[in-house]
């Protein structure tokens, strides 16, 4: 997580440095940074306390999304063993859902827990592409057009839940690959995501983002004891179409809880600002790069000749 | 037990109701009036049907915790006995009668919106069936694995990508979490 928030400051304290700043703070970004998003989104309340890791809706995710096929069976719990780089499962580009085992000492069963994107109501990913490949629909879904994405995997980087994965099979016409909420054949039409449809313990459900949160509320105060005071998704990064409710401290489920309240947006709205610019000023910047760099090279042959004598007598 | 209120039920129709038990009982449903066994069928898609031994399950659980307030039987949930503490006998007993199969209709969704109803975070019949089944399977020993209860269709074969539709390299598939 460190990483990403200096490489975001990086880009931010990077482009912000430049002269273009000043005058493009233009009114649109200021406006953004007040919607919260649309009134009428759908959400999914996942409840983790209900989860018990059949990957139904993995399967079912599988087959929606026509994606290819698993390396593993949906039925085969070994997966949940399988560690990456030292990572659990993370989504990726044949698959846009994964659930993890946590083994909690406290919690005598192991508990489980579906990874996807978020659908963020003001989606770090979306603000931060510089094409506008994101949408966010009225609906609540986080939609990309692949048609426009250049391949910058300024998205990857972006988002704060380390969603969006690429398809790397052409490079040339790269391909983002996310959840998209079943948006094309599903929530469009006011259904539920495949996933959501598949899930034989309710531990998904589907209502609008508003609904959702009132359901979570409700679940925490009638059980007294049972879930942690908390809807994660409900503030994190702005609010989150996927919210969940958890029986033990979210960080032991393996979500991030140091993420801000505020959207991600805020971070990069400044970076946002100057985006036209940016990519007229590109050109001419990376030119400028280009001879400096040479030069500095120059300078640096230079030295080195001046040094060689220096240093023979030094060794 | 069972046979000990039928016999104060009989001897109440006999002697027209002056006894001392409680209405409770007296309007609870006997479980001898259930059915031994019964198809649960209405979602059969990608696991065949169950069974339900409906009997059997009566020695492990009581009506109330599957029935919550429609037995008769006072209710076991707080939430519940909040409205339905001192409930009488409800003609609609079946699970499918209160958890919709169809829990994502339109007609469904609004139903839902509508904030009177405690009713509101009410889970549809798959999640009715087996929120309450795993958990009690969970402390009571019983099957917890999918296929212990229902065995995959060649439907579910193809939606798992198991069986003979496992991808070429995980035929070794492990069903143990
Ligand atoms: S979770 Fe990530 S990919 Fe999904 S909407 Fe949020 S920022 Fe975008
Ligand atoms: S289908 Fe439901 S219970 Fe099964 S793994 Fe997915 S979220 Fe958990």
């Amino acid at each position: 997580m460190k990483n990403l928030f200096s490489r975001r400051n990086f880009l931010k304290g990077g482009l912000a440095s430049t002269a273009a700043v000043a005058v493009l703070k233009n009114k649109e970004s200021d406006a953004s940074g007040d919607f919260t998003g649309y009134p009428d989104g759908m959400g999914v309340l996942v409840d983790l306390t209900r989860c018990v890791g059949c990957r139904s809706c993995e399967a079912a995710c599988n087959k929606e999304q026509s994606l290819p096929e698993p390396d593993k069976p949906f039925n085969d719990f070994s997966v949940f063993d399988e560690l990456h780089h030292g990572q659990k499962r993370r989504p990726d580009e044949k698959s846009y859902t994964v659930v993890n085992r946590y083994d909690v000492p406290e919690i005598d069963h192991p508990l489980f827990r579906k990874i996807q994107c978020n659908h963020c109501q003001e989606p770090a990913c979306l603000t931060s592409c510089f094409v506008n490949a994101y949408t966010k629909t009225p609906e609540g879904a986080v939609i990309y057009n692949v048609d426009v994405c250049v391949g910058c995997r300024t998205c990857m980087i972006a988002c704060p839940f380390y969603i969006p994965a690429f398809k790397y099979s052409s490079a040339f016409d790269p391909s983002i690959m996310k959840c998209i909420f079943c948006y094309d054949t599903r929530l469009k039409e006011g259904k539920p995501p495949a996933c959501v449809e598949a899930c034989p313990q309710e531990a998904l459900s589907f209502a609008k983002r508003t609904d959702c949160i009132e359901v979570g509320r409700q679940r925490i105060r009638q059980n007294p004891g049972k879930y942690v005071d908390h809807i994660y998704g409900e503030h994190e990064v702005g609010g989150t179409a996927w919210m969940y409710l958890s029986g033990v401290s979210f960080d032991k489920m393996g979500f991030d809880i140091h993420l801000p309240k505020e959207p991600i947006l805020n971070f990069v709205k400044d970076f946002l600002a100057i985006v036209p610019m940016v990519l007229t000023i590109w050109p001419g910047l990376f030119v400028g790069f280009h001879l400096l760099a040479t030069r500095k090279e120059e300078n640096k042959k230079h030295t080195i000749e001046q040094n060689t004598d220096e240093k023979e007598e030094q060794v | 037990m069972q046979t000990g209120k039928k016999f104060l039920k009989t001897a109440l129709a006999i002697t027209l109701g002056v006894t001392i038990i409680s209405p409770n009982t007296l309007l609870a449903m006997a479980a001898e009036d259930a059915p031994e066994t019964i198809t649960i069928d209405s979602m059969a898609n990608l696991y065949t049907s169950v069974e339900f031994n409906h009997e059997m399950h009566t020695e492990y659980a009581s009506c109330q915790e599957c029935h919550h307030h429609t037995t008769g039987a006072i209710v076991a949930a707080p939430n519940c006995a909040r409205c339905h503490h001192n409930h009488d006998e409800n003609d609609i007993v079946s699970c499918s009668g209160c958890h919709v199969a169809n829990r994502f209709s339109e007609k469904y969704l609004v139903t839902l919106e509508k904030p009177e109803l405690f009713h509101i975070d009410k889970p549809g019949l798959l999640g009715a069936y087996h929120l309450n089944c795993i958990s009690c399977h969970e402390v009571t020993s019983g099957p917890t694995g999918c296929q212990e209860c229902h065995t995959m269709t060649e439907a579910g074969e193809k939606r798992f990508d198991t069986g003979p539709f496992s991808p070429k390299a995980g035929k070794n598939v492990s069903e143990k979490h």
